[in-house]
């Protein structure tokens, strides 16, 4: 199987590279249009700021690419909110694949209520995709300070503060807040389902 | 609902675990990738690498464990220990690991961490502060605890937080060593009067005292070493112990 994770320069994508080698399958870095459009299952990481990696993105016309894209594709943490319609960080036009605008998460009173960043393991439920097909609602791991609140292409939800979408989905496009390949054997079968796909 | 986290720490020399840690069932006692695995399976939430080694071949050596760790481990690690710049971060990050920490390099040259932030982002800058209580005052310290600033723990923490790095660890020198519990009060204040998570450091000696940390000292998060190497607390136990009275961990 040919899978592409892009490779337009946003974060660590050496542990989603291993993560799909420990699943027994060779994943490419690219940031060519054709091998792209040519894989199978393509990921798009990202880690880092939303408007530059918007402005990495169509420097490489990759913001032109990503929503033609007919195979499944997986965004993972910044992937997902760029795909998103517009994010508050950076007050960024994203590639519009979801219908949902990403916010900013707002401290609480009284302070520390909820800490911003949100870091660690948190439950997803109410699950509903082929994603997660077979599995139970359980723990995943999450960094970020923006987030996607609850829309139609919700299919996990998670609670900091409020409820919110821990992974979306519309037709072959398939985007997660949380990391897969960070949340341990469960992430492993996330990421085994979504080969799968 | 978000977990408390429970995080061993290993101690790294030369690419290989320092003496004291007594797994018996390790084929490789010395291997931090074994081990890591290992306490991965038991339940940890994260891992933290601290290299103390000094020599010249330092940065390479500690790249490559990076990208073993990072190879076999699916949870996410900090990697910590004399990173004093940019390209050192972008060399660990590079290599596969999910945050760094700083510590001394950040209190010499607080910039750093404004630095770091704008091209890596907050979620992966980690500051370690060590402090000891002197003449009732929390000063911050190098060097382990050797040498005094004159810094004090709650500007600096406030400081650090508005340069924007995503956590702080707070190691504190008087309890570090003592397994007699957390500096849960100045936990506690860290926890109220900052937005970005806490790690507590230094003390751990039962499970109560990881209880304590997560309920009078607010921590985000227990960083351990010693009572996990020497199997003193078994990860697992310990999350259902720490389940059995309310506070929220993953298991």
């Amino acid at each position: 199987m040919k899978i592409v994770i892009i490779n337009y320069g946003a974060g660590n994508i050496q542990s989603i590279r291993f993560a799909i080698r420990r699943l027994g399958y060779d994943a490419v870095l690219s940031s060519d249009v054709d091998e792209i459009r040519n894989a199978e299952k393509v990921i798009f990481p990202g880690v880092g700021e939303a408007s530059s990696a918007m402005k990495k993105l169509r420097e490489s016309q990759l913001d032109q690419l990503i929503p033609n894209l007919t195979q499944p594709v997986l965004g993972i943490c910044l992937g997902m909110q760029l795909m998103c319609n517009r994010s508050e960080e950076g007050n960024t036009n994203g590639l519009g694949i979801f219908d949902v605008d990403v916010k900013r998460f707002v401290p609480q009173s009284p302070k520390g209520t909820i800490k911003i960043p949100q870091i660690g393991w948190n439950k997803i439920e109410h699950l509903e995709s082929d994603l997660f097909k077979g599995l139970q609602e359980d723990y995943v791991y999450l960094v970020h300070s923006f987030y996607a609140p609850l829309c139609k292409e919700t299919i996990a939800q998670c609670t900091y503060g409020s409820d919110y979408s821990a992974a979306l989905q519309k037709d072959n496009f398939y985007g997660t807040q949380f990391h897969p390949e960070k949340s341990g054997d469960y992430g492993a079968n996330i990421l085994r389902n979504f080969l799968a796909l | 609902m978000l977990a408390k986290r429970i995080i061993p720490c290993l101690d790294i020399k030369d690419g290989r675990t320092v003496k004291g840690v007594n797994f018996v069932d390790l084929r490789d006692a010395g291997d931090p990738v074994e081990l890591a695995e290992i306490y991965s399976q038991e339940g940890a939430d994260e891992l933290v690498f601290l290299d103390i080694s000094a020599t010249e071949q330092k940065r390479k050596t500690l790249a490559d464990l990076v990208y073993h760790v990072a190879e076999k481990v699916s949870i996410p690690f900090t990697v910590g220990g004399g990173i004093s710049s940019v390209e050192d971060v972008d060399i660990l990050l590079q290599n596969g690991a999910d945050k760094v920490s700083i510590n001394s390099s950040a209190v010499k040259n607080p910039q750093l961490i404004n630095d770091l932030v704008a091209k890596f982002g907050s979620q992966c800058i980690v500051v370690a502060i060590d402090a000891k209580m002197i003449e009732g005052e929390w000063i911050v310290h190098l060097v382990g605890g050797k040498v005094p600033t004159e810094r004090k723990l709650f500007e600096w923490a406030k400081e650090v937080e508005q340069r924007g790095a995503g956590e702080i660890l707070f190691t504190s020198m008087d309890h570090d060593g003592t397994k007699d519990g957390f500096a849960n009060t100045a936990l506690a204040q860290l926890s109220t009067e900052l937005n970005i998570p806490i790690i507590a450091s230094g003390g751990a000696g039962t499970m109560r005292h990881f209880i304590d940390t997560f309920k009078e000292g607010k921590a985000d998060a227990a960083l351990a070493a010693s009572v996990f190497h020497f199997k003193e607390i078994n990860i697992k136990d310990l999350k259902e112990e720490l389940n059995n009275q309310g506070i929220p961990v993953r298991i």
